[in-house]
């Protein structure tokens, strides 16, 4: 369980490192199946020399009717790092769901969800979540002890990033696949299309990004060498 | 208070290993594309063998209505016939002023009846037309209608030979791709002469491009001049991309 956390920490850096070089590449995102540089973008990130690069050819009309699909040619060197990024990206993407899975299994037959995760019912409730939101907030984070004694707020926390946007994480991006969504064509109806998988997977990173960035604050306010210790040993 | 486990941390990683050593195992008993030596490239051959072990047959890529298709960019190489343009080739020059007729498409390697094919001969295949998306790895995609002879079929008429794996594709751009057999007899992957029901436009692969709508944009090779079917995996270096691009 413990090197599990670091293999999933190594695995989304990794991963977030490529997926931005592979977002570089591309920076517009898109709802629906269909998104490219002459169809109107949801909104385009100032990444990368592609950003607004307009080197392309006049466009010549598919069909001779007004407000018909065009095709024009690239004439602009784009940046593209994916050779290696994509490679890379699915690479650490295997750790990711290996580990995972792993992790899934034992978590669930060690008692470790049930036991450490799950809030109790006499601990949920509105009244102590907000209380426990607003120490956070304030900076009143407890000194951890040893072991997994979570509080309400990290418990959620922690549920939603493993049962939620990590699963969400693997699912938009096979949805990008072509020969998975031809084996499981309810992928693409799931996330409304290729390129809103692509687009609800950019968001789940953010949060994603906002999560270990919060949670990296809350390991050194709460002791950051027996955290450590912990994370690392158990210990 | 100590608990007895049912799963240790021990055993966990004993599973996964065997799991992940039992993906590989199943690809090990026919010899894989390589990784060139690439520890990069490994994941890819993890996938190309959890794809091919995990999904089900040839399903068949989602197609669309004829109000569907979208507008297309055209990438890559956009006119081999261009004097000073990126893959510029000299006979494709030739060839295109001639409107293509003196065009052929040699199929070779090992099959029976090697041929070179003109286009007026590859039409006479049963035609397959199919509206599909167009997945490119830069990130974008579109939707196309796109009209060819499947390639199985131009395959079994050349007369591929049992002990064959891989089909080799050679462009007038000097650009080459490979696809193992499942690709090749997937319904869907042909060898494109029309698009959006018109001729395939010069910017677009004229006169012929393969189409294999279950991987990424890179594998559907434009401006075709000849298909080789070989027993090994040809390996012509490291193109800086990867094999297989299912994913």
């Amino acid at each position: 369980m413990k090197c599990s956390h670091w293999i999933v920490t190594a695995s989304f850096l990794a991963l977030s490192v490529t997926g931005v070089v592979i977002l570089m590449a591309h920076p517009r995102l898109y709802w629906g199946e269909v998104g490219n540089d002459l169809t109107p973008a949801l909104f385009e990130l100032p990444i990368s020399r592609n950003y607004h690069h307009g080197g392309w050819e006049q466009s010549t009309p598919f069909f001779q009717r007004a407000g018909s699909p065009v095709t024009a040619s690239r004439t602009y060197d784009i940046f593209n790092q994916n050779g290696w990024g994509r490679s890379l990206h699915f690479l650490a993407a295997w750790f990711l769901v290996g580990t995972g899975l792993v992790y899934l299994l034992a978590g669930l037959f060690s008692g470790h969800f049930r036991n450490h995760l799950l809030p109790e019912a006499r601990e949920f409730s509105r009244r102590l979540f907000w209380r426990d939101l607003v120490n956070h907030v304030r900076m009143r984070i407890p000194k951890a002890g040893k072991g997994p004694q979570y509080g309400l707020l990290q418990k959620c926390t922690y549920l939603v990033v493993i049962f939620f946007l990590l699963p969400l994480m693997v699912l938009t991006g096979m949805t990008m696949s072509p020969a998975i969504t031809a084996a499981y064509p309810f992928l693409l109806k799931m996330f409304f299309g290729a390129q809103s998988a692509r687009t609800i997977h950019f968001f789940a990173f953010v949060a994603l990004l906002l999560f270990l960035l919060v949670h990296v604050v809350m390991v050194i306010r709460s002791g950051f060498k027996n955290q450590m210790r912990f994370m690392t040993w158990g210990k | 208070m100590k608990k007895k486990k049912l799963i240790t941390r021990r055993n966990a990683i004993i599973t996964g290993v065997s799991t992940i050593g039992g993906l590989l195992l199943t690809g090990c008993s026919k010899k894989l594309p390589p990784t060139y030596g690439n520890i990069l490239r490994m994941g890819d051959v993890l996938t190309y063998t959890a794809q091919r072990t995990l999904l089900p047959g040839q399903s068949l890529a989602r197609e669309y209505q004829l109000s569907d298709i979208s507008s297309f960019p055209a990438t890559g190489t956009t006119n081999p016939a261009a004097p000073g343009q990126p893959g510029y080739s000299q006979t494709y020059g030739q060839l295109h002023s001639g409107a293509f007729s003196d065009w052929r498409l040699s199929v070779e390697g090992r099959v029976a009846r090697p041929k070179k094919y003109s286009l007026a001969e590859l039409q006479q295949f049963p035609a397959r037309t199919q509206i599909t998306r167009h997945t490119c790895e830069e990130g974008w995609t579109a939707i196309g209608q796109w009209t060819g002879a499947p390639l199985g079929l131009v395959l079994q008429n050349a007369g591929i030979l049992p002990s064959a794996r891989f089909v080799n594709f050679y462009a007038y751009d000097d650009y080459m791709e490979s696809i193992d057999l499942f690709d090749a007899f997937h319904p869907q992957t042909i060898l494109a002469y029309g698009m959006n029901g018109s001729g395939l436009p010069i910017s677009h692969g004229a006169p012929l491009r393969l189409r294999v709508e279950t991987q990424i944009g890179y594998k559907s090779v434009k401006y075709l001049q000849r298909i080789v079917v070989t027993d090994e995996f040809v390996n012509t270096g490291d193109s800086g991309w990867s094999w297989y691009v299912g994913i």
